[in-house]
């Protein structure tokens, strides 16, 4: 039961003001989202008010509050991948899905987040995919990698000769 | 545990790593940093794993942090018994069966795909791995030991000499670590360049019973992953330096407060952290000195305004990540109102070196006012990407021509600082990189991203992308950084809709001025950057969105059309098969129509023409 989960959570915490954003993070973690009533929970064991626990949470970008799907796409639009075209690839998941960032399908299957760098900025633009980080995506290379097809992986035929002579 | 205990440990740990470095048994290392992991390098690894399996070998398989040169992720080094350890660039899993049949089979060092060897002899046809143009003109200070230990493993990082400035240090008085800090003329690497002997002083001279250290790998910057990489290539660097800069200010507790965005980086921390606490290394009266200190870890949750020192504070402190006014400064009064300093990965991962090494060989490096060396991450259109380290002083043409190789196209600016900096123009190419030049060119330090853009990047485009990523981080506290960089984004977007009008430029700068003006700390204060060095630099371009509607790199959508050649298509249907609007139509081997009214611009047919089509670059993305 998660609602255990929580309970046990919080016995671990002390009632401290500081451990208001690892309590959110964890909460976060088993829920998938912070909702509603763990937030009364949290408030009754920080002794700071809902809505003062809304106002840190919503501040975060890291919070949601909405259930997420089963899958999480999260397409990076840092500049290096902002100028190798991270927004065509944002906008081909939406037409896709047809989900906003933020939001959710809505079989549930899939969320999307736009994210200010993931820091594989040499290899932009980059999409992870739950876990997996993508790089060097293309509009076609996502298509075929959302598609599910195997071959759609990475290692793309990088030119050698970059290197230049030693 | 003691001194003594120390060296006994060092002993044991050389061995060990010679052990490595002798092995009797093949060594395999990965590249499995984020970025080498996001290259497939977990696939590659695994490809390895089966090789082995099925021809009966048995090696060693190690992970290790990024050696810099991203571009050529996948990286696999191996080490055979007696030959020297020999490094592999983009190894896809199907690459991994020729070149570990070429090593352990036959007796050539396979040529496939070969980057370069770590020996300190030469071997005939095969470049020293440093020796590669991206990595020759470099100096590895903080990135010594990134790519080439397990960074999981404590005692490589000691083998290296680790830990043996933070035992200096502790033999004598704090003043002396000051005084060497201070002559080695390091200035805060996160992006400012404040000395950190005078930050360091001014917390020391505070009278209090508790100081804190907080160590910021809030790494914000989109485009700049150089504390990532430092942390998951040798994260004992950063915590030696922590503990170096924390005996000096006579903090008791330190934090490192990072990025959730970063879990590998996260991992390695604790990691270290956990081996550090199991040696003695951190908690009550390290190596008998009767200096104690703790760290925890905090995970930041996504602000970029928490790189500001208050707002990072309030954050720990469990609050909205809101800058206070300054002063006090934190260095004063800081996290729970005591003392506090907060130094940047990059900084405290100098220290150990300068300690060891002495403060007159750092200041070989650098100019007269920025001493030392930088790293950088040299991303965008630029051939050779990835972390790169260099003394300061070096120009931006060397950065960009002998390291990165040049852009595809050409050269149009290249923009430093994030979206607190600045984007220089070509004029400024043989600017030696240090802060006063940067910041006389128009633009910043900032923290090391640097991104080279060439002539098919908009700058009215990239210029509207810095302010809508200022405009949501901006945490709301001043007007003029709330509402004035909303108004930014509307006046950017016009132009880059081709629905400006008459007088939009000016109001642009007029507001660009009062932002800065009007706002407490540096986002508010730095966020017009980006515009006043476009404008200043790029006018031209400016001048064709707003007043001409055109888009002169073909970037913004609404200000380009996608067209057909008649001249170069063969009518293949490749394009065809992909349209999701079924904009293009035409029977096969005939040059095929694309109707405007349906296209979307989704780049599919572009990117298919370009790469899988029978005529290649039959379609263009033009502004008319």
């Amino acid at each position: 039961m998660s609602g255990d989960a929580l309970g046990a959570l919080l016995a671990e915490y002390p009632g401290e003001r500081s451990q208001l954003i690892p309590l959110l993070q964890k909460t976060q973690q088993i829920f998938g989202f912070v909702p509603q009533p763990a937030v009364k929970r949290i408030s009754r064991h920080l002794k700071v008010s809902e809505n003062e626990i809304f106002g840190v949470a919503t501040f975060y970008a890291q919070f949601r509050f909405q259930p997420p799907g089963r899958h999480h796409l999260r397409v990076c639009l840092g500049t290096a991948c902002h100028v190798r075209g991270g927004e065509q690839i944002l906008e081909t998941i939406r037409r896709k899905f047809e989900i906003e960032p933020g939001g959710t399908t809505a079989d549930g299957e899939y969320d999307l987040e736009r994210v200010a760098c993931l820091g594989c900025c040499a290899l932009a633009p980059v999409v992870m995919i739950d876990s997996r980080t993508h790089s060097q995506m293309s509009v076609l290379k996502l298509q075929g990698l959302l598609d599910g097809q195997k071959n759609a992986g990475d290692g793309p035929p990088r030119r050698a000769e970059e290197m230049g002579s030693a | 545990m003691g001194r003594k205990t120390l060296e006994t440990v060092r002993r044991a740990a050389q061995k060990k790593w010679e052990a490595l470095r002798h092995s009797d048994d093949p060594v395999l290392f990965f590249g499995a940093g984020s970025c080498g992991l996001a290259a497939g390098a977990a696939e590659t690894r695994a490809a390895a794993a089966d090789w082995l399996k099925a021809h009966g070998r048995t090696a060693r398989l190690l992970d290790v942090g990024c050696i810099g040169p991203c571009y050529l992720e996948p990286l696999m080094d191996v080490q055979m018994p007696g030959r020297p350890r020999v490094s592999y660039f983009n190894v896809a899993a199907e690459h991994v069966d020729r070149i570990l049949s070429g090593l352990f089979l036959e007796t050539e060092i396979p040529r496939f795909h070969l980057a370069g060897h770590f020996s300190d002899a030469d071997i005939e046809g095969v470049p020293r791995f440093f020796d590669l143009p991206m990595l020759k003109p470099q100096v590895r200070v903080v990135l010594r030991n990134c790519g080439l230990i397990d960074p999981d493993e404590i005692d490589h990082y000691i083998a290296r000499d680790g830990y043996r400035a933070i035992e200096q240090c502790l033999a004598g008085p704090w003043e002396d670590v000051l005084d060497t800090v201070k002559r080695s003329g390091l200035r805060g690497r996160g992006g400012a360049g404040f000395p950190t002997w005078k930050k360091w002083s001014t917390c020391r001279a505070t009278e209090s019973d508790t100081r804190y250290l907080i160590c910021n790998a809030d790494e914000g910057d989109p485009g700049a992953f150089m504390d990532r990489s430092v942390i998951e290539g040798d994260p004992h660097a950063v915590l030696e330096g922590m503990l170096i800069a924390a005996y000096t200010i006579g903090a008791s507790h330190g934090y490192v407060y990072i990025r959730a965005e970063y879990p590998l980086a996260i991992r390695r921390l604790k990691t270290a952290i956990s081996q550090m606490q199991a040696y003695g290394l951190l908690g009550d009266d390290i190596l008998g000195s009767g200096f104690s200190f703790d760290i925890t870890i905090k995970e930041g949750a996504g602000a970029f305004v928490c790189g500001e020192e208050t707002a990072l504070i309030a954050s720990i402190e469990g609050k909205r990540g809101m800058p206070r006014t300054r002063p006090p400064f934190p260095a004063v009064e800081g996290l729970r109102r005591k003392p506090t300093i907060i130094n940047n990965v990059e900084t405290l991962a100098n220290l150990a070196t300068i300690i060891r090494n002495g403060a007159e060989w750092y200041a070989q490096y650098g100019t007269e006012t920025s001493k030392g060396t930088k790293t950088f991450s040299l991303v965008g259109k630029v051939r050779r990407t990835g972390l790169i380290e260099v003394p300061l002083g070096i120009t931006l043409r060397q950065v960009i021509y002998d390291i990165g190789g040049g852009t595809f196209k050409a050269f149009k600016a290249v923009q430093s600082g994030g979206p607190s900096g600045g984007c220089l123009s070509a004029e400024f190419l043989d600017t030696p990189i240090d802060y006063e030049n940067l910041a006389a060119a128009g633009s910043i330090m900032g923290s090391g991203g640097l991104i080279v853009v060439d002539a098919d990047t908009c700058i009215v485009d990239m210029a509207k992308y810095f302010l809508t990523f200022t405009q949501q981080e901006s945490c709301g506290k001043c007007v003029p950084c709330r509402v004035g960089t909303r108004h930014l984004v509307e006046l950017l977007s016009n132009a880059c809709r081709g629905r400006s009008e008459a007088g939009d430029l000016e109001k642009m700068e007029k507001l660009a001025l009062t932002v800065k003006a009007g706002s407490l700390c540096a986002l508010g204060g730095t966020a017009p950057n980006p515009v006043l060095s476009a404008t200043k630099y790029f006018r031209q371009e400016f001048l064709e969105h707003m007043v001409n509607r055109r888009c002169p790199a073909a970037v913004c959508r609404d200000l380009v059309v996608y067209r057909i050649i008649p001249g170069k298509c063969t009518g293949c249907q490749r394009c065809v098969a992909v349209c999701p609007t079924k904009a293009i139509t035409g029977p096969r081997s005939e040059v095929h129509n694309l109707d405007p009214e349906k296209c979307i611009k989704c780049r599919s047919c572009y990117e298919v023409c370009r790469f899988d089509a029978i005529a290649g670059d039959a379609i263009v993305i033009e502004s008319v």
